[in-house]
């Protein structure tokens, strides 16, 4: 059972370890968007806020997002699996499914937690500092539940799709949706009740919110109710896919 | 003579075409046995319901004595499977596509490394198990999926049209392999193929299947009796007609195409 979830998870460290290209590029999004909110908006934030840093609210809004994008890639490359037939060996060898989705899983998460502390640091030669040792603690627990949560639905979307035709349908009506609205980027305070209401059904608003509240402590919900949220939503999204997986046919 | 592979009345059916209809065979413990038809047929169909990844419409199959459909692990254990189509990593280097096929189907940690270099051995790339796969030819990757499929010691080894677009000489020795591993471990082996003269030299039992039903089955000479003809290729062809059939006949293609064209005519 471990031996197998392990060669799972070391085939997908492996394959993200050797594509440098791939590392390297998906960390050009979240600098990018670092600099040019984290700079643009800036002074319009301290302004409207009374004197706060922007990039105290951004930089957990970054690392989210940064593992939300590798989190759900890593979930969706079952498709190519599929496409180059590798996903049929797996299907055929006398493992549970449940073995297959929590490999994959932890496959992804673990490189979209990489990712997410790659730029955790970067964040850090942008000016941003983590009060203490125990609240990065607290934020990794963050990090790691919103890298289970959406590697685990890039899985379970994956388990439904046969090629990679839908992906911008995915990308353009779910995944950017999801990082636009849930408070990454700017307050989720005074927003028009139909934005609200999209916000507050985001599973990420609640990661963002939790990891947020546990380096910054600046918190909506509590950093609790946070972590009881998004731990039960990963739990559910891994039970889901196990279900979609095992009716996977190859 | 004990059946290692026992199939009643199975049917695959895809919405409102029927690509299985109610077949029934039985292969035994230690033969090679071929099973033939025209593209399009059901074979690949078949083969997949057999190895687990399709669920039958009905049916009852058994592998090993145990029941593909409720005792799934155990039968996939029993058997190994060289898919017709390309199943390798190509990121990563033959070796470690082996290791991964070596833990999944759970060999004994102790017994790995001396199977898997028997293996590759036996294929002829111990040499080159560094290489990352996408640098081999397709000889080379179609000869690692054969060792790869041997690694967990089969009782059954189906292949899909295993030579399919490689040279006369890689043909050969995929052939020859084969032999041995059925003479040698008393391996049973279950293949399609289009090459008919392949199937004649290697094939104790052959099925025929076309549109769905096996239409005659029996050892090469007896079929050969029955349809009163002097090669394998022969009676092949006067079982099955001389229509060509679409290549790329899989039912799922089909169905989009269907689907497709309804669509269109719907504007």
């Amino acid at each position: 059972m471990i031996e197998v979830i392990y060669i799972l998870w070391l085939r997908q460290l492996k394959h993200y370890w050797r594509s440098k290209a791939r590392l390297i590029g998906s960390l050009g999004q979240p600098l990018l968007f670092m600099v040019a909110f984290g700079f643009g908006f800036g002074p319009m934030y301290t302004e409207a806020s009374g004197g706060a840093n922007y990039m105290d609210f951004l930089a957990p809004g970054i690392v989210s997002m940064s593992i939300l994008f590798t989190a759900v890639f890593s979930g969706l490359e079952v498709i190519w699996d599929r496409q180059f037939g590798f996903l049929k060996e797996t299907l055929v060898a006398p493992i549970s499914r449940t073995e297959i989705m929590i490999g994959k899983t932890l496959g992804g998460a673990t490189i979209a937690m990489i990712q997410g502390l790659i730029v955790l640091s970067l964040t850090y030669v942008l000016g941003f500092r983590i009060p203490s040792l125990a609240s990065l603690g607290l934020g990794l627990v963050f990090m790691f539940l919103i890298a289970i949560f959406f590697t685990g639905l890039g899985l379970a979307i994956a388990s439904k799709m046969k090629d990679m035709h839908g992906f911008q349908l995915i990308m353009n009506f779910l995944i950017m949706p999801i990082f636009f609205l849930s408070g990454a980027l700017f307050p989720l305070e005074n927003l028009p009740s139909a934005i609200y209401f999209i916000s507050r059904i985001d599973p990420l608003t609640y990661g963002v919110d939790g990891l947020r509240g546990a380096i910054t402590g600046m918190s909506i919900f509590g950093v609790y109710n946070d972590l009881a949220i998004i731990g039960l939503l990963s739990l559910l999204v891994c039970a889901v896919g196990t279900v979609l997986f095992s009716k996977l046919e190859a | 003579m004990q059946n290692i592979l026992s199939v009643q009345s199975l049917t695959k059916k895809f919405e409102d075409f029927t690509a299985v209809k109610d077949i029934s065979f039985n292969v035994q413990t230690g033969s090679i046995f071929a099973f033939l038809g025209p593209n399009g047929a059901g074979k690949s169909t078949t083969i997949k319901m057999l190895t687990t990844v399709l669920k039958p419409t009905s049916g009852e199959i058994s592998i090993n004595g145990f029941n593909a459909l409720k005792e799934q692990d155990r039968a996939r254990a029993s058997f190994g499977i060289v898919f017709q189509d390309h199943s390798l990593d190509d990121e990563l280097t033959a070796y470690e596509n082996i290791v991964y096929h070596a833990v999944i189907y759970k060999v004994p940690k102790k017994e790995r490394a001396e199977r898997i270099r028997r293996a590759l051995e036996i294929v002829g790339l111990w040499d080159r198990r560094e290489d990352y796969v996408k640098k081999y030819s397709g000889g080379m990757k179609r000869r690692l999926e054969i060792a790869r499929a041997l690694v967990h010691y089969p009782k059954i080894l189906f292949l899909d049209e295993p030579t399919v677009g490689l040279d006369p000489q890689t043909r050969k020795s995929i052939w020859d392999h084969i032999k041995n591993l059925n003479q040698e471990k008393g391996m049973t082996i279950f293949l399609t193929t289009h090459y008919m003269e392949e199937a004649e030299a290697i094939a104790d039992q052959i099925a025929i299947i076309d549109h769905g039903k096996i239409i005659e089955s029996g050892t090469v000479e007896e079929i050969k009796e029955k349809t009163d003809a002097e090669s394998l290729e022969e009676a092949f062809l006067k079982l099955t007609g001389r229509d060509i059939r679409d290549e790329n006949n899989e039912p799922a293609n089909k169905m989009r195409m269907i689907r497709g064209m309804r669509r269109r005519n719907r504007h």
